[in-house]
């Protein structure tokens, strides 16, 4: 999924940098048609993110770790010249996703507008610059163009992070960027024109609360692809291993030798209860509220980690973790722990080996 | 592959649009003097019936032993199926059509007796289903993988089926078949012809079915001349073009077992043409495929069109706009991936993306009734009866049932192995909406082993019956199959434990896995504790039916034990904040679990072990917790004291609880009435709980007093006339009896007098004298 570790550090290169040796090489190697003022073909593009061996023996390492059909809708998506928007739960890589688009696509991934509650008008379209707007008068050099803006005039695809955190009337603003694929600036009686080439990728969260939704009209102008949580155990576990690892050592805290059984017991219940079905397949459950990403495995491990280092014998086990996973999915006090018992009572008790975990979950649930 | 001069083969994968274009444009091209088609030569005298006005397509040829329609096999066709756009050219240009597969009278009889429901499946195989023989390694995965692709379906869609006109404009349209020919026999040789060496007498069944087809291929020839078209799964080409001698083929059809076969069309479903239903040699998406063989041009501008249609009807906002940019999209995927056209994975990745906003519900709707769909074939009323239709003559003969118009009533005796076998019978029938019995309320008798029905036989039973052939070829599997998919389509759980209960009571045991499945997924998804309070004691009253008719139903048993589990965690929430009919809705509940855990606690059913005391932790939850409706505490009270679940003294303290000061008069009303609901006699024997109750109810204030009086008359009126009496009479001793009450407490003999009442004493003694033999003279006592 995501290649975690390159977000976190601090001093972190653009993907076009960070790659730009393996984005030469396809470039070179390409020799399929590209839309216009793209820097590669979308075969080239879907092969950057998912990785390949080119003919000349360069090993373009994969970005996306998962399933193919889902970059291939996403540049195929841009290649039509609809916006794209990337919807998932937490640590899904949709910035991830969508930087390296960016870059495979346009080549830069710099032209973004952060989504936020307070994101104004002014991030999408443009805004002016006060003192010379004083001193001249509106003209075109006292105003400061968005990223969006940016983006339409040199025909170059625009990043919005978390979409939906922006307040729906801003939201909207949108609308005439996509569909007329022109922003006006009635202030001056002018108007900026999208170029060819010119794109809009978004990211969202699905399962977030208190999220202003999409107007139909916003929505009906992106194609929308859902990128999924890790498809195997074994991924998740991998993943979640891994960056609790990394996590761990920032924190000083001792690597735990047999932590990696209690790891793939907290990545087990996170995934039967968000999938609302036993790992065996039998067993139908119902699905707490809280979303259980992968990042919250993540962050229970670590917090048991933290506990079983600080008060415990050093070695992770079921009580460290307990209390944790109990936090993580009830959300809702009344539903989810109804939910969260019925679970422990109809699979955890009755699970071979399960024995100390149920007993530790009872203990903080009770 | 075939000379010039020679017959024409046209190897095509059984159900593929594009086969069927393609055989088509051949046909009249070459424009043969007779057709031979894959499939059991015992169907030549139904050919007929294809071109008559009521035939419609999905339908099927059924061969079927003559005496056990459970032993069948089935060659289903759908429009877009090569045989059947075959057969359907020969009956319009008039010309003969034959069917040259090994008779299904060999077929079945390789099955022999005993093995029906494997015998199904394994002749579904050779029929149209898959042109790649099961259990080799999948030749066309080699062609395709030579071709770059991964999958071999898509590769086999990329270059026949979706290919428009069958070869280009203009052009042979022989020519593909050519090709398909040779690359088949570049297969064959490379991973061998079956076990063609034929050295021993157990040769292969695809050899056998061969060697069949070259003799009759051969006496068509002779019949029609080479002037002649054989249609048959492309694997099959190459052995029909080599020369055999006659000798050779003959010797390896010797022998064959046989048996009498008989052979009828029935309709067929898209739904049982697709690998859901779990048939081995399915299609994934006959919808699909019925969309690309009748669109006429466009196919995915229409495809689209039609899904935004069905979107929109089940009121997804889906514009003409989104049509065009899902067009667009699969139109550049399909470049994207380098294929020719946009197939369905390609139209289903931009459905995805541009009308269901990402989300797998609305597609799932998609997929389910466009790319399978709910197409119904129809078979014609000239055509032959059902076997379903002859197997339930059959059966009504044995178990010496009449079909008579007039309504007559019939008592069974489920101990006796007919009436019991009768019973059955006229469930299944129910289940498959053959209303033929109705069950009535038996008349004087009691017990679970006494059934009474109505039978009543209506010519448009004859009718159902017919419609219900699809499910299957004996009353049973139809039944089966039958209750398998209502299980599927059940929206409540209650609909779901009904069928079950109809499953046990019809002898389904077949049926029961799914249902089963589908029942612990409902009950696991179902927030409301009423539900599955509810749906708990149909399933321990199957359970106890399952006993009398000797059903297995230990999965009956796992599931109401995680049913019961999951009413446990949820009852407490489920209880709080509840107006008074809710309350009283929900103390029944509680009444049917409590029954129902007492029932299933018993020796040998799963999850059992220490059920009893977890209910009784939820009861004592119950009792205690303050906020919950009086009702609902005061029978968890009495519930754990009738199962000695209380401490000494503790009923006391809850119901002092219960009826002090602090509660409301109409809440302590109700607790009384939850206490009490099941008899009174406790309140006569423990005088201690008499004096809580009369201390209460003397204290209730005058204005709360009008308030409680229709509760608690409602409670102490339900008692018996005896417990009644022996209260009053409690009440009128007044006082008196309290300190009785309060001495027998400190003898720690709770029910019991102070001190031994002689006179009452005396009248026992002159029986027990008798019983010990002892004189009576000598206790003549005072």
């Amino acid at each position: 999924m995501t290649v975690p570790g390159i977000e976190t550090e601090a001093l972190r290169p653009h993907a076009e940098d960070a790659f730009a040796e393996e984005l030469k090489a396809l470039a070179a190697a390409d020799d399929r048609p590209r839309p216009a003022r793209w820097r590669l073909s979308p075969w080239a593009v879907a092969t950057y993110l998912l990785g390949g061996t080119l003919p000349d023996g360069t090993v373009i390492t994969p970005k996306y770790v998962g399933p193919r059909r889902v970059v291939e809708v996403a540049v195929t998506t841009l290649a039509t010249d609809r916006a794209l928007l990337l919807l998932g739960v937490p640590g899904t890589a949709k910035t991830w996703v969508s930087e390296h688009l960016a870059a495979a696509v346009s080549g830069d991934s710099t032209l973004l507008v952060q989504g936020t509650a307070g994101t104004a008008e002014e991030a999408i379209r443009y805004g002016w610059n006060y003192a010379r707007l004083l001193a001249h008068g509106p003209s075109r050099e006292a105003l400061v163009p968005s990223p969006v803006m940016r983006a339409m005039a040199e025909g170059m695809t625009a990043r919005v992070e978390e979409l939906t955190r922006i307040p729906a009337d801003v939201q909207d603003t949108l609308i005439t960027v996509l569909s007329e694929k022109t922003l006006p600036i009635p202030e001056l009686g002018e108007e900026v024109q999208a170029v060819r080439g010119f794109n809009l990728i978004a990211t969202a969260n699905d399962r977030d609360r208190g999220v202003n939704e999409l107007s139909s009209a916003l929505r009906r102008r992106f194609n929308t692809v859902v990128l999924p949580l890790p498809a195997t155990a074994d991924a998740e576990v991998g993943i979640v291993a891994r960056r609790v690892d990394q996590l761990g050592r920032s924190l000083d805290l001792p690597a735990s030798p047999d932590g990696i059984d209690e790891i793939r017991r907290v990545v087990t219940v996170f995934r039967e209860l968000r999938d609302g079905l036993t790992t065996d397949g039998r067993t139908k459950l119902k699905s707490p509220s809280g979303t259980l990403s992968t990042a919250e495995a993540i962050s229970v491990v670590t917090g048991g980690l933290a506990l079983a280092a600080h008060f415990g014998d050093g070695v992770l086990r079921a009580g460290d973790v307990a209390a944790g996973i109990l936090g993580a999915v009830v959300r809702d006090p009344a539903q989810d722990r109804v939910i969260w018992q019925e679970y422990l009572e109809t699979v955890v008790r009755e699970r071979d080996g399960w024995k100390d975990f149920y007993r530790a979950c009872r203990e903080v649930s009770a | 592959m075939s000379g010039p001069a020679g017959p024409a083969l046209l190897g095509v994968r059984h159900h593929g649009p594009g086969s069927a274009r393609a055989v088509v444009a051949a046909l009249d091209q070459c424009r043969p003097g007779a057709v031979l088609i894959e499939g059991p030569p015992e169907a030549d005298a139904l050919v007929h019936l294809a071109a008559e006005e009521g035939m419609r397509p999905p339908v099927a040829l059924l061969a079927h032993v003559s005496d056990d329609p459970g032993r069948a096999a089935f060659w289903p066709f759908a429009a877009f199926s090569p045989e059947w756009a075959a057969l359907r050219w020969a009956l319009t240009h008039d010309v003969p059509v034959r069917f040259i597969d090994l008779p299904a009278a060999h077929s079945l009889a390789a099955g022999g007796p005993g093995g029906q429901q494997q015998e199904q499946e394994q002749a579904q195989e050779p029929g149209p289903g898959d042109p790649r023989p099961a259990p080799r390694l999948d030749p066309l995965a080699a062609l395709a993988g030579a071709a770059g692709y991964d999958d071999p379906e898509r590769w086999w869609e990329d270059v026949v089926e979706h290919s428009r006109d069958g070869g280009p404009a203009g052009g042979d349209a022989l020519a593909p078949f050519r090709a398909i020919a040779e690359a088949m026999a570049e297969l064959r040789t490379a991973y061998g012809d079956d076990d063609s060496d034929g050295s021993s007498g157990d040769a292969g069944r695809d050899t056998v079915r061969e060697a069949h087809m070259r003799l009759k291929l051969r006496e068509a020839r002779r019949e029609f001349g080479d002037d002649i078209a054989v249609v048959c799964g492309a694997w099959h080409v190459p052995a029909l073009a080599e020369k055999r001698t006659v000798t050779a083929d003959r010797q390896l059809l010797k022998g064959l077992p046989k048996v009498k076969a008989e052979t009828v069309w029935v309709p067929w479903t898209h739904r049982r043409l697709s690998r859901h239903s779990g048939y081995g040699a399915g299609i994934t998406s006959p919808g699909w495929y019925g969309h690309l063989f009748h669109a006429p041009d466009r196919p995915v501008e229409r495809w689209m069109t039609t899904v935004a249609r069905l979107l929109r009807e089940e009121d997804h906002p889906v514009s003409s706009a989104h049509v065009i940019e899902a067009v667009r999209l699969a139109d550049t995927l399909a470049a994207l991936r380098g294929r020719p056209l946009a197939g369905l994975t390609e139209t289903t990745d931009a459905i995805r993306a541009v009308m269901c906003e990402g989300s797998d519900v609305p597609l799932a709707l998609v997929r389910d009734r466009l790319v399978i769909g709910d197409v119904l074939g129809k078979v014609p009323d000239s055509a032959p009866a059902s076997p379903l239709q002859r197997d339930l003559t059959r059966l009504q003969r044995t178990l010496r049932l009449k079909p008579e118009a007039a309504g007559r009533d019939w008592e069974f005796d489920l101990r006796k192995d007919t009436d019991a076998a009768r019973s059955r019978l006229l469930h299944r029938l129910r289940l498959l909406g053959v209303g033929w019995g109705e069950p009535v309320r038996s008349r004087g008798g009691l017990g679970t082993f006494r059934e009474t029905w109505r039978l009543c036989w209506e010519p448009e039973l004859a009718v159902r019956l017919a419609e219900a052939a699809v499910w299957g070829t004996t009353v049973e599997s139809a039944a089966t199959a039958r209750a398998q998919s209502l299980a599927h389509e059940a929206k409540a759980l209650a609909d779901v434990t009904t069928l079950a209960e109809l499953c046990l009571l019809a002898g389904l045991g077949e049926a029961l896995p799914v249902v089963m499945r589908a029942l612990s997924e409902r009950a696991a998804l179902d927030t409301d504790v009423g539900h599955l309070a509810q749906a708990l004691p149909a399933l321990v009253r199957s359970l106890r039916y399952g006993d009398v008719r000797r059903t297995d139903a230990t999965a009956l048993g796992e599931v109401a034990a995680g049913l019961a589990e999951r009413v446990f965690v949820g009852l407490p929430a489920a209880c709080s904040g509840l107006d008074a009919d809710a309350a009283a809705r929900m103390r029944e509940h509680v009444d049917a679990v409590h029954q129902a855990v007492g029932l299933l606690a018993g020796p040998g059913v799963p999850g059992e072990s220490g059920m009893r005391e977890r209910w009784a932790a939820v009861l004592t939850v119950l009792a205690g917790r303050d906020g919950l409706p009086g009702g609902i505490r005061g029978r968890a009270a009495r519930l754990l004291l009738d199962d000695g679940g209380l401490a000494e003294g503790e009923a006391a303290r809850l119901m002092g609880l219960a009826l002090s000061a602090g509660a409301a008069p109409a809440d302590a009303a109700a607790w009384i009435e939850g206490f009490l609901g099941s008899g009174g006699s406790l309140l006569i024997h423990d005088p201690r709980l008499f004096t809580l109750v009369d201390d209460w109810l003397t204290g209730v204030p005058p204005d709360a007093f009008t308030g409680v009086l229709p509760l608690l008359r409602r409670t102490f009126s339900a008692f018996e006339a005896g417990v009644r009496r022996a209260l009053g009479e409690q009440v009128r001793r007044g006082p008196a009896d309290e300190e009785a009450g309060r001495a027998a407490e400190e003898k720690g003999i709770p029910g019991f007098g102070a001190a031994l009442d002689e006179e009452r004493a005396e009248a026992v003694l002159p029986t027990m004298r008798l019983l010990l033999g002892t004189t009576p003279t000598g206790g003549t006592g005072r």
